[in-house]
């Protein structure tokens, strides 16, 4: 799975035209304050920390329960904010990112990072404080992992940036998980490895139809340096490796075979999807996998809460 | 001139708001925080 081309060792720099940021007015309104926090991003990573909590074996207080969603959302929240901070360069150059507040001049940046570190540190403290020191550990990590290791290491580096900086997304579930028991333990890795091993399928699925966007900013995704059709094998031996690793929850005994059954039939179709993008050369089926990739990991975790919750019912 | 300085205004107050409502907010989450903690939860 990492048979693609040696990653270029030095940062790939954007053009100069990228640079060519407008000049903060300070102004900026709540909506960009929001905005800043990635609420998509954020409502993905909060459903997947709430499934973690749920089906970890244990108690926890229901309103420490709100408390630990609330700090995982917040910490999401800022790493969201810092790595807009870090990125309004090339965020300035691509088409999909250039109306963001910081790239506009409504906000600027010492803001955007100011109100990135406080909500990180205020998340990972209230975790600690209200919840558990393991989870809020986790949590640390997480913002860490995405704003060191994936925003300012990886990104501008290597098309393997979203392969290994794909793990930022997956501590969601396993920091609900610890949330509830104070430890990891191999159901909160199971929750891990799914978002882990989907994250570059669907990254690469959204990059297959924005490479020149990509390329522009400097950026070395997987279809900009290897290729499209290294690309496309790529995601589907990704799709490939999901099957054991969706199922692995049965597997530990988290969830009945209802759950492995309807998983396989998601996971039919992913690789189907997989499938469509290879034999196609243009942009449509990469599109359509992109969409289908969210609605494939909501189901999967969906199916996850649903059986546990009915298996504790029966 | 006037327009923009309106805007200004209007934004700062918006914003304003939103700081309060936070505070609010993260008072009544200690508040409940607390009372959970003390009470073994």
């Amino acid at each position: 799975m990492s048979r693609s081309p040696a990653p270029p060792v030095r940062a790939m720099q954007p053009p100069s035209s990228a640079l060519a940021i407008p000049a903060g007015t300070g102004m900026a309104e709540v909506g960009d304050y929001v905005a800043i926090l990635k609420p998509r991003v954020m409502s993905l990573v909060v459903f997947t920390g709430v499934v973690g909590l749920a089906v970890a074996p244990g108690h926890l207080h229901p309103v420490l329960a709100i408390v630990a969603v609330l700090c995982i959302a917040i910490g999401a929240g800022a790493s969201g904010a810092i790595n807009m901070w870090y990125d309004r360069d090339i965020d300035a150059v691509m088409r999909r990112t250039a109306g963001r507040p910081l790239p506009q001049g409504r906000m600027m940046p010492g803001e955007a990072l100011g109100f990135g570190a406080v909500l990180a540190v205020g998340a990972v403290a209230v975790m600690g404080l209200a919840v558990n020191w393991v989870a809020a550990e986790l949590l640390a990590l997480t913002i860490a992992f995405y704003v060191f290791v994936y925003t300012i290491w990886l990104k501008r580096r290597t098309p393997q940036n979203i392969v290994i900086g794909g793990a930022a997304g997956a501590f969601p579930p396993m920091i609900g998980w610890a949330a509830v028991t104070g430890d990891v333990g191999w159901g909160g890795l199971a929750l891990f490895a799914i978002v882990f091993f989907w994250t570059p399928p669907h990254f690469w699925a959204l990059s297959l139809y924005r490479s020149q966007d990509y390329a522009a900013a400097g950026v070395p995704m997987l279809p900009v340096v290897a290729g499209p059709e290294e690309t496309k094998r790529q995601i589907l031996l990704y799709t490939i490796v999901l099957w054991p690793v969706t199922l692995a929850p049965w597997f530990l005994g988290l969830v009945g075979p209802v759950y492995a059954a309807l998983t396989a039939v998601l996971n039919l179709a992913f690789t189907a999807a997989a499938l469509r993008v290879r034999a196609d050369s243009t942009d449509k089926s990469a599109r359509q996998m992109f969409g289908f990739s969210l609605l494939y990991l909501f189901l999967i975790f969906s199916l996850l809460l649903i059986d546990h919750l009915a298996r504790s019912f029966v | 001139m006037a327009i923009a300085r309106g805007d200004r205004e209007r934004t700062i107050r918006a914003r304003n708001r939103a700081l309060l409502a936070v505070l609010l907010a993260l008072v009544a989450l200690f508040y409940g925080i607390a009372i959970v903690r003390m009470g073994g939860g």
